[in-house]
């Protein structure tokens, strides 16, 4: 937390609001997050935890306020400074396991047509199969993902995400499709990939304790104020933001969870 | 004995009942047939194999009397010309259209109503104004397939690339991709095996366009032959014929079958 104070924060928003129409979906949200940090954002569904890494992502623009990536307003497009994993459909069907990592580095040295032959193309393949080994899909390099298993496929998924070496990686439910035993797994997975690229994480997540395991930080996104006569009136903010540490898990486990049940019902 | 729902013949008896109502049709025939020519042996109306063969032996293998041509390899030739020609320059437009108004916003706004409204101009009424500016040439007949079909293929093709997931194309803009590479990479593999689809669906239409157009205005083609010769009730042309046409369409319709599954193996194996 004194780093905080030392650096400039990598993402700043400052009175971020977001609307859609007359729907505010998010309001008056003023967060400072270093690089390094591991950020989980929970709460219910249609609270704007999604939006908000959407607007990270730069597929939604942001409605009045600012959102600020090293001090300056975050670009308005994906690029290759923000790697991103969906719950599905992120990985190219057409393309083997090798080659779907292979071209992000095509995409890199080939402007025009987006394909390498020859060394050039060797070179990016050992670099890929690196990445391929450090995610355990070596075995399964020459397959296609239709061939892959949901857990294989996000695997694949963060491998391809993190080729071009982002500095911020998007998670969007990366798990939430998974079996608990093979989630397990990719827990370890991506704490390890988190600390080796030095990553700065935003996990959305349905799983409060899996925000609390992986998690330095916890958000809950939630609406301060309601209109019951018209629920669209006011946006969502993030409620808490807990510094996670393995002490103070368990016990503001039970307490966060107590309220988004309680707002749960309250909706 | 199980429900009739739940009963699955085995792959030889799926066969033969595949085979038998085949067998029963030219069994039907030539019960027919030879009925007629027992009573008529002039009857035109369902000549026996044996005159069939013979005739198509004639214009096959014997050159015609008045010009000396093979005239059942001249019409296929001059046919599958028209048809691949008018299919090919359907198929790339089709696609190209397609692929920029579903993958561009930019081009979706002006070319899309466009596309949608040719494609209701049933393109039959068109082939007058077609011959009286291309002349009754092969431009013409070639013109009115490409009209028929490449809506259709443009519109199918747009669908295709409106349903390639979003997520796909987020992912290739954080790997550093540009609009073009996105285009060359991620949307048109996906979508060729889909504009194979789209070509085999469309060809029975574009049959359709190449036989009527033969049949108004030509001097060769499988469809000229065959409107020609029915001022004689010419049956013995005109049935094999009708089988050769049949034969050629499911032989195209077999390739692109085996080109599909052979350069998109991932396509037919269930990733979509």
């Amino acid at each position: 937390m004194t780093a905080m104070t030392q650096a400039q924060p990598l993402i700043k928003a400052k009175n971020l609001w977001k609307k859609y129409g007359s729907n505010v979906v998010l309001e008056r949200l003023n967060i400072n997050v270093n690089a390094g940090e591991f950020i989980t954002m929970v709460g219910t569904s249609g609270c704007g935890k999604s939006t908000f890494l959407k607007m990270l992502l730069g597929m939604e623009a942001v409605t009045s306020g600012e959102l600020l990536l090293d001090g300056k307003p975050i670009p308005n497009e994906p690029d290759q400074s923000r790697g991103i994993v969906f719950q599905q459909y992120s990985v190219f069907p057409h393309l083997s396991v090798l080659e779907n990592v292979i071209i992000a580095r095509e995409f890199e040295h080939s402007p025009l047509l987006g394909k390498l032959f020859g060394t050039k193309k060797k070179a990016v393949i050992e670099e890929a199969k690196t990445l391929l080994h450090s995610v355990g899909l070596t075995p399964a390099i020459n397959k296609y993902p239709h061939e892959l298993s949901g857990g294989m496929k996000q695997r694949l998924a963060i491998a391809q995400a993190l080729i071009r070496q982002p500095r911020i990686l998007l998670l969007d439910e990366p798990f939430g499709a998974l079996d608990p035993g093979i989630r397990a797994d990719m827990h370890q997975l991506i704490l390890k990939l988190w600390k080796e690229h030095e990553l700065t994480v935003f996990m959305v997540t349905h799983d409060l304790s899996e925000g609390f395991y992986l998690g330095t930080r916890l958000w809950v996104f939630d609406k301060i104020r309601r209109d019951p006569h018209s629920p669209e009136a006011y946006g969502a903010s993030i409620t808490y933001d807990l510094p996670v540490t393995r002490k103070t898990t368990e016990a503001h486990e039970m307490q966060v969870l107590e309220e988004i049940k309680a707002a749960e019902i309250a909706l | 004995m199980k429900r009739l729902i739940n009963l699955t013949p085995t792959k030889p008896i799926r066969w033969l009942l595949g085979v038998l109502p085949f067998l029963l049709i030219v069994l039907v025939y030539i019960t027919a047939s030879d009925a007629r020519l027992l009573e008529n042996s002039t009857d035109k109306l369902l000549p026996s194999l044996g005159q069939m063969g013979e005739t198509i032996h004639n214009y096959a293998l014997e050159p015609s009397k008045r010009t000396g041509e093979y005239l059942f390899w001249v019409d296929t030739y001059s046919s599958l010309k028209r048809l691949i020609l008018g299919m090919s320059i359907a198929a790339i437009m089709g696609f190209l259209f397609g692929l920029l108004t579903g993958a561009i916003p930019t081009f979706h706004a002006p070319i899309s109503p466009l596309v949608t409204v040719i494609s209701l101009i049933p393109p039959m009424a068109l082939l007058p104004i077609l011959f009286i500016i291309f002349g009754l040439d092969e431009l013409a007949k070639v013109a009115l397939i490409v009209i028929g079909v490449a809506p259709c293929i443009a519109r199918d093709i747009q669908r295709c690339t409106l349903e390639i997931p979003k997520e796909q194309i987020i992912k290739a803009q954080t790997l550093g991709a540009s609009s073009l590479q996105v285009l060359l990479r991620v949307y048109i593999p996906q979508l060729l095996p889909r504009l194979i689809s789209s070509i085999r669906l469309t060809l029975g239409s574009a049959w359709l366009f190449l036989i009527a157009a033969e049949a108004i205005a030509s001097t060769d083609g499988l469809g000229y032959r065959i409107f020609l010769v029915r001022r004689y009730m010419s049956m013995d042309v005109i049935l094999p014929y009708v089988i050769w046409i049949t034969f050629l369409a499911f032989v195209i319709d077999w390739l692109l079958v085996k080109i599909s599954q052979k350069c998109f193996a991932w396509h037919h194996q269930g990733a979509h």
